[in-house]
């Protein structure tokens, strides 16, 4: 287990005085994972909120080599610099054992970046590619996703006198990239640290293609203060709306079971993109049905774990 | 080595001896035979590239500029849909001034669907950055390959080199060939000035940049092509010291004491020259300028050479579709402008979709040249 005076030692990878927003979970996200991954680490990025404000020119928070070419190209940009890293170490001109991090959204991930990481889990390069999901298009001023969950209001998915909000359910990610037999895939938080850091020096062990799912919330596009980024982390993971769990070798681990499981509303409530489902009776339908998916969802991860899990 | 290749095979052949570091591509038609023999000479150990069979064209230029910001001698092989689906890409590989090298087997765009050859796919991605080279023959394609190597690591600029698919890809010709030491000693080691594996020197590759910096980048960039052309002339001329043979960014045939010229790229330029030695031993005064090098363009030499003919028929096998011909008329058009005085410029285009360009349409070309004058802005060559 990491000890909070050890991470404090490492040096800080990614540096203060970025652009991130007051309380971006996804700032955090980067900040706790260089500092768990074993180094040197060279670093990926797509278009997105993290490259904007870790990069403008003649600005960089950061300390680590770090590639960004565009919005879909995380996966197969790191594909390029693996090979040039495998051809390099073949020939002898590199000596040290380097790792290889990219950090994705989720509209870099889920979406229109999808394609990319497919083929890079397929052909077995080794990295670790993080999405720091937000559940939204946040870059572009807060946009629906296929991470984005049934009932939220974004821009493209708004609350309107007929529609609710996005009448979908998240894409469940984590099975897709289950399906490619990753060496290591996870899901997390920013709010439970030390999860999330054993997460990352598993995944970065790992030989092969592996997973970090980590959930960040946004102030701005989720709308709650600056100071609630935390709390909100913990909610979703005490409502089992985001389970905290790992796979490998075929195996599922539950890693957090809370005390009480806590109804879906506690992690609605403290933000603006569900208020509208707190207004009127409506709304108490679409409540009702997310609550119902997520236990179906956290019944489903708990059968999935006892049925794959060896005695 | 004297040896019997179709185009595609002596484009594989020469990235053998290119030998690149890394190489991730995706086959599309007519280029696939390309990426299809380096992946067998990766597989016999006839090469040390690192190959990456990446799942698109879009991922397979990604990688290339991974691999490329990671100092690696890198190069793919595309065509026509997949150069389309790379056309963000090949803006970002040339903003960041990445000496990718892609040979491009030249064919038309959908739709409707037609595997074929044209110049429509090289010739939209004309603004994204990247050197361009249009190849007469089987030979040129070989040559011109191994001195993109050295020419875009000179200029720190991605370079394309265009065959005309089919007409070339796949037609066998006698090629000479070098021998590999030859070519390895010839184009020596790629020594980037920096690369993205060097954590001890950490660098950011590919920042965003406001409206303080942006155009600063693009006017640099600008300036890397403003240069190229030099460079091109300098290993050009490196070329034939040291292999005996070579090529120019702008080559005449028979234009000594012509009137009337015939301005082209590719392919077509064989069958002109057949067609100018008809007209001539009809005593007529035709010749031929065959343009080797797109982009950078080069539009003061085009001029200086163009300038003393009565009438320039200028041939594009694409079309902008803007009712106003093709980009090599409209740009050499332009680029003749500032002269006092000014050939008539006449516009044809042909050859879409592979179409069958015969020594009677050459001719047919090359006798409205010589009559200077044409009822239609733009003339469309053998469509029914």
């Amino acid at each position: 287990m990491a000890r909070l005076k050890e991470l404090c030692n490492n040096p800080e990878l990614f540096s203060s005085g970025h652009r991130a927003c007051a309380g971006c979970g996804e700032a955090l996200a980067v900040r706790q994972i260089l500092l768990a991954a074993p180094q040197p680490v060279i670093g990926i990025m797509p278009t997105g909120c993290t490259e904007i404000f870790s990069s403008i020119y003649p600005h960089s928070a950061w300390q680590i080599p770090m590639i960004h070419t565009a919005f879909e190209t995380a996966a197969s940009t790191a594909s390029g610099v693996i090979a040039a890293y495998d051809f390099k170490k073949k020939q002898g001109l590199i000596k040290d054992d380097l790792r290889f991090v990219a950090f994705g959204g989720d509209g870099a991930t889920y979406d229109i970046g999808f394609q990319a990481i497919s083929g890079a889990f397929e052909r077995r390069h080794r990295f670790l590619y993080v999405c720091t999901d937000n559940e939204g298009y946040m870059n572009t001023g807060i946009q629906r996703s296929s991470a984005t969950p049934y009932g939220a209001h974004t821009t493209t998915s708004p609350a309107g006198e007929v529609i609710p909000g996005k009448q979908m359910h998240r894409k469940d990610i984590m099975e897709i990239i289950i399906a490619h037999n990753p060496a290591y895939a996870a899901q997390a938080t920013v709010a439970n640290w030390n999860d999330l850091v054993e997460k990352v020096k598993k995944a970065v062990a790992a030989d092969g293609p592996s997973f970090i799912n980590v959930l960040v919330p946004c102030p701005l596009g989720w709308g709650h203060p600056g100071d609630m980024t935390i709390e909100v982390s913990r909610l979703a993971a005490e409502t089992c709306f985001w389970p905290l769990y790992e796979w490998q070798d075929g195996k599922y681990k539950v890693n957090y079971e809370p005390k009480e499981k806590r109804p879906v509303e506690e992690f609605m409530k403290p933000q603006g993109r569900f208020a509208h489902l707190f207004r009127g009776d409506a709304g108490k339908a679409i409540i009702a049905e997310s609550q119902r998916y997520i236990d179906a969802q956290w019944a489903l991860l708990h059968k999935k774990q006892e049925a794959l899990c060896t005695p | 080595m004297i040896l019997a290749k179709t185009g595609n095979e002596a484009l594989a052949y020469a990235m053998k001896q290119i030998n690149p570091d890394v190489v991730a591509a995706y086959p599309i038609t007519p280029s696939t035979e390309i990426v299809q023999i380096f992946a067998s000479y990766v597989s016999d150990g006839k090469v040390d590239s690192e190959f990456v069979a990446v799942e698109s064209e879009h991922s397979a230029m990604a990688a290339c500029i991974g691999s490329a910001a990671s100092g690696c001698r890198t190069m793919t092989a595309t065509a026509s849909q997949g150069l389309m689906l790379m056309h963000e890409m090949l803006f970002i590989a040339g903003g960041l001034r990445l000496p990718i090298v892609m040979p491009i087997a030249s064919r038309s765009i959908s739709s409707p669907l037609n595997i074929h050859g044209d110049h429509s796919d090289s010739l939209a991605s004309r603004d994204s950055g990247w050197l361009q080279f249009f190849c007469e023959t089987v030979q040129e394609g070989y040559d011109t390959l191994i001195q993109a190597v050295k020419i875009a690591e000179r200029a720190s600029l991605p370079a394309i080199v265009a065959v005309d698919g089919f007409i070339l890809s796949h037609c066998m010709e006698r090629i000479e060939t070098f021998e590999d030491k030859k070519v390895k000693d010839w184009l020596g080691k790629w020594q980037p000035k920096w690369n993205v594996l060097d954590y001890k020197k950490p660098i950011l590759v590919g920042p965003a940049t406001m409206q303080d910096y942006y155009f600063e980048f693009k006017r640099s960039q600008i300036e890397g092509m403003n240069t190229a052309l030099s460079v091109i002339e300098d290993v050009q001329a490196d070329f034939k010291k040291s292999f005996g043979r070579g090529y120019d960014v702008v080559e005449e045939y028979r234009t000594e004491d012509a009137t009337a010229v015939v301005l082209l790229m590719g392919s077509a330029c064989g069958t002109m020259r057949e067609a100018v030695d008809v007209m001539r031993a009809k005593g007529s005064k035709v010749g031929m300028v065959k343009l080797r090098v797109y982009r950078p363009w080069p539009h003061a030499l085009l001029a200086a050479r163009l300038g003393r003919f009565q009438t320039v028929a200028v041939m594009d096998r694409a079309d902008t579709v803007s009712s106003y011909g093709g980009v090599l008329y409209t740009e050499s058009k332009a680029a003749l402008y500032e002269l006092d005085k000014r050939p008539a410029m006449l516009a044809y285009v042909y050859g879409l979709g592979g179409k069958e360009f015969s020594l009677a349409d050459a001719t047919a070309v090359l006798e409205g040249a010589v009559a200077g004058k044409k009822d239609e802005l733009v003339t469309y060559v053998g469509v029914r």
